[in-house]
């Protein structure tokens, strides 16, 4: 019943779930099984690449749910991403205990060069990893909630929404990069050893946290499926197409919206709590407006409403990055800056929606024979 | 020791043969030698009145010249005279002594020259220029501590009879922080007398009072501490200090403690005054870069995220000039003013041709396609005029500083570009109060079809809006030049500032722009000292986040039907 209802009618998640779910199963067998020697082996830093996608992929998904169904343009989602990372970032420190430069048991190696003499509070707890992983949920959870009980409250919407995200991102950038906040300032948090008691480094550590992103994303993406199914999720349809009207029929937009934005919130800082162990680094330059605003045309281009766009946006645009910046390093920016125009101008559906009307141009074309 | 012991005295004997002259022969020597020391004491007393006398007052070439030969102490008299000629170069010539400037050559007669540069020299005693290659090797004139302090003395009480008040003023200012000496005391207290500016005359009070902290007289002492009561020099402050802390008599203590106190108040005050106007000078900046968005965000309702970009634009403008007329910096800023109006707003106008104009009414696609285009532009930059900082130079009339007291001074580009930020607004507000073109967008913001009704070219209107707001922004840039090196991320800093002004301010409204760049500058300024600069930025970041909570129009909501939408 249950899965009837996520999975009818959504051939094109269907096809892009079948393609995880069968990367997920092929990847660590062609890394781990097949000899290096052999064409068809996968590189540890190709896992890792893959891995990264999938992470953004979460990401786009989480700001899909919200901007494709609900009309909300968070330009600060990456706040919430970096708040997860920062979040497991600071379980993978207190995991390195005295391995690091100074063999300090305790404080980490920034607090010890900064001349600290005890933990900060607020990094008591993130030696387990119950703790953080509860931390990485409720951390922007908890911001998202706040955030957004004031701004829906005043029903602050659309562009003005937007701008304060990415102030909010902004001023968080700001805080991070101070050393005074504990959290290591410009250079982050790095030179991580293991997590729950694996090398970091290992090649199995890699596979295994490929297959948690994976799975997180498939699980994710039913779970928005959920979501968008529901009833709630043809009020929140609605809330995007005619918001006064919703509001006048008796529903509480402001709670249908709040709640979403806490769900996506979470989603992103999961997001943000598995791509941090596989780059190794978090650090505040990934709180910056660029990297949210980076993360929206992700979803414009793969095409916005659709859940399923998200994922194929973020994966092609990063590829496309991968490829472009090995060629040309520094001029990631112009290819970068013309999707946006293009896509908003062009193709206001995104590939997916590129992909929806080759379809129907070519059925009508059939239709035209046919008679 | 042992050799005092073991050495026999063998001279011991040689007192037992005194001489003897007979009385005559002791008489004539005595006479002789008396005559002698008179003669010398006479030739040693009308030594110095034969000097200054015997060439007739030397000239002031004729002294320069000797610097270059005699002893140290000779100098010293020399350096006198040369101050007592009051000659219109004689100060420079002492200043190039104090300094080790002046040299004078190996040659016979030696010339004495001033070392004006590498390798340059003119001659000290008229300032003509010599040619470097004939000098052949040069030695610097040598002075003592001495004769140095003697030289400052000389030149301050050179400045303190100056014609220009103001040299007097900072002669006076030059002896507070050099330290008065007892000499001195006596000077100022009689060329007092005489002055005739007031400003001078405290000065001279304040000098005086401060060298007599340290007299050995209580009475003196507490007078001086009274005197000293509001003076703002900071040698002032920390003598009083010094006095407070440690004199003998606890009345004079408390004198100085009150002194101490009344200085401290005041210069709170002026700490007050510096904080504001620091403030208004960052709200200025502000302003000038928020003011573009007023029109393009605030009247015409496009979210244009290269507004920041459009700035950037200007100050590379500003740059570009300065490059192709390195001979002109001083008017380089008027050129640059209308230059930078034109390319930025031209750039504007392709914008809104080439993209905007497809997306009106869809406000979050124009978002994001202004951020491609802001991207685009900064990589542009970045490619075209490499991506490290450029340094604009700053003409001649915008820098140093506007004195007001010891404690207060104003730098003069900040002043200007305060001063500039209004006349654009003004400008702005006439442009959109008063001309036709005003008044056509003002029409078409309001309602859109009823314009096009009456006759309007709304899609020119929309071009000409964005253009016009486009060269606000390059004029700001321009600006900002000045206030800062010009890169590719010039824009990135401010664009969400700016918006934040917009927003606060009120959207559509150009007085609540105003006041709310002026409001968060100085606000900015004012926490600065409690959180210090990147936090003080995140609080106000955060107030304003709160702040849009409880008043989402801003501080001066648009009235009436356009508020509608």
């Amino acid at each position: 019943m249950l899965t009837q209802r996520l999975l009818t009618s959504d051939k094109g998640g269907m096809l892009v779930l079948g393609l995880i779910a069968l990367t997920c199963i092929l990847v660590p067998i062609l890394n781990l099984a097949v000899p290096e020697s052999s064409p068809f082996h996968v590189s540890t830093f190709a896992v890792t690449l893959l891995g990264k996608f999938l992470c953004y992929a979460l990401l786009a998904l989480a700001l899909d749910l919200i901007w494709g169904y609900a009309g909300i343009l968070s330009l600060g989602h990456g706040a919430f991403f970096a708040l997860g990372g920062y979040a497991m970032g600071m379980y993978l420190m207190r995991q390195i205990g005295d391995r690091g430069k100074y063999g300090d048991p305790l404080l980490p190696d920034f607090m010890v060069f900064l001349n600290w003499q005890e933990l900060p509070w607020y990094w008591h707890g993130f030696d387990m990893f119950w703790f953080a992983a509860l931390m990485i949920v409720l951390v922007p959870g908890i911001l998202a909630w706040v955030f957004g009980w004031l701004a829906f409250r005043s029903r602050v919407t659309g562009v003005y929404f937007a701008i304060i995200t990415q102030a909010l991102t902004y001023a968080l950038m700001l805080a991070f990069f101070r050393n005074e906040m504990g959290f290591g300032g410009n250079n982050g948090l790095t030179d991580f050893k293991d997590i729950l008691g694996f090398s970091i480094t290992a090649d199995s550590t890699r596979i295994g946290l490929f297959l948690a992103s994976g799975i997180a994303l498939m699980l994710a993406y039913l779970a928005c499926r959920y979501i968008v199914t529901s009833r709630a999720g043809k009020v929140i349809v609605s809330i995007r197409d005619a918001e006064s009207r919703t509001r006048f029929s008796g529903y509480q937009v402001e709670s249908y919206k709040l709640w979403l934005f806490v769900f996506s919130a979470v989603l992103a800082g999961i997001a943000g709590a598995l791509y941090v162990p596989q780059v190794g680094i978090i650090n505040p330059g990934e709180f910056s407006p660029l990297n949210s605003i980076e993360l929206v045309v992700w979803v414009a281009t793969g095409g916005r409403g659709t859940l399923y766009g998200a994922i194929v946006g973020a994966f092609s645009v990063n590829y496309g990055k991968t490829v472009f910046t090995t060629f040309y390093p520094e001029a990631w920016l112009f290819p970068l800056g013309l999707l946006f125009v293009l896509v908003t101008l062009v193709l206001p559906k995104g590939l997916v929606g590129l992909i929806g009307r080759f379809k129907k141009s070519k059925s009508t074309s059939k239709q035209e024979e046919q008679p | 020791m042992r050799g005092g012991i073991s050495r026999p005295n063998f001279q011991g004997e040689s007192p037992d043969h005194p001489l003897k002259p007979d009385s005559d022969t002791t008489m004539a020597l005595l006479k002789k030698s008396v005559c002698l020391w008179i003669a010398l004491g006479a030739f040693l007393l009308t030594l110095p009145s034969a000097y200054a006398q015997s060439p007739a007052e030397p000239d002031f070439p004729t002294l320069v010249d000797e610097l270059a030969s005699g002893s140290l102490s000779k100098r010293g008299k020399t350096v006198e005279a040369i101050a007592a000629t009051n000659h219109e170069r004689a100060q420079t010539v002492l200043k190039a002594l104090l300094e080790g400037s002046l040299e004078s050559t190996r040659s016979d007669p030696r010339q004495v020259l001033i070392e004006t540069g590498t390798d340059t020299y003119v001659l000290a005693a008229n300032g003509e220029a010599v040619n470097a290659d004939n000098l052949g090797r040069t030695k610097r004139i040598p002075i003592h501590n001495k004769l140095r302090s003697q030289i400052k003395t000389l030149l301050a009480q050179m400045n303190l009879s100056a014609a220009d008040a103001d040299v007097r003023l900072r002669a006076v200012e030059q002896m507070i922080s050099d330290g008065v000496d007892g000499d001195s005391i006596a000077l100022l207290q009689q060329l007092k007398a005489d002055e005739s500016s007031s400003d001078v005359q405290d000065a001279m009070d304040d000098a005086v009072a401060l060298a007599q902290l340290e007299s050995s007289d209580n009475e003196t002492r507490l007078n001086a501490a009274k005197q000293l009561r509001g003076s703002l020099y900071p040698e002032v402050r920390g003598a009083l200090q010094i006095v407070a802390d440690n004199d003998s008599e606890s009345s004079i203590r408390a004198e100085a403690q009150r002194s101490l106190d009344s200085i401290d108040s005041k210069l709170k005050m002026f700490r007050l005054g510096e904080n504001i106007f620091f403030g208004l000078s960052l709200g200025s900046v502000l302003l000038l870069s928020a003011i573009g968005l007023a029109i393009t965000f605030g009247v015409m309702g496009v979210i244009n995220m290269a507004h920041g970009e459009l700035m950037m634009i200007g100050a590379y403008t500003t740059w570009v000039i300065q490059q192709a007329f390195p001979n002109q910096i001083e008017y380089s800023l008027f050129m640059a003013i209308p230059a930078a109006f034109v390319v930025s707003g031209l750039v504007g106008i392709a914008i809104e041709r080439g993209v905007i104009q497809f997306l009106y009414g869809r406000p979050l696609e124009t978002l994001l396609a202004t951020f491609g285009i802001s991207l685009i532009l900064q990589q542009a930059a970045r490619s075209i005029f490499s991506p490290l900082n450029r340094a604009v130079s700053l003409p001649e009339w915008m820098s140093g500083s506007l004195q007001i007291n010891p404690a207060f001074s104003i730098t003069f580009n900040r002043l200007y570009i305060l001063l500039f930020g209004l006349m654009v607004f003004f400008a702005l507000l006439a442009v959109l109060k008063k001309t036709s073109l005003g008044l056509k967008v003002r029409a078409v913001s309001q309602n859109r079809p009823m314009a096009r009704a009456v006759g309007v070219r709304a899609s020119w209107v929309d071009a000409m809006t964005f253009g016009l707001g486009s060269g606000v922004a390059g004029i700001a840039g321009v600006a900002l030049s000045q206030l800062t090196n010009v890169g590719p991320n010039l824009g990135q800093a401010y664009i969400i500032d700016s918006f934040m002004v917009v927003v606060f301010g009120g959207v559509g409204n150009l007085w609540g722009t105003l006041v709310s760049a002026m409001s968060l500058g100085v606000i900015n300024k004012f926490m600065e000292p409690f959180a210090g600069a990147v936090l003080a930025k995140v609080l106000i970041l955060v107030l304003l986040i709160l702040f849009i909570q409880k008043k989402p129009k801003g501080l001066f909501p648009q009235k009436g039907r356009a508020a509608a939408d």
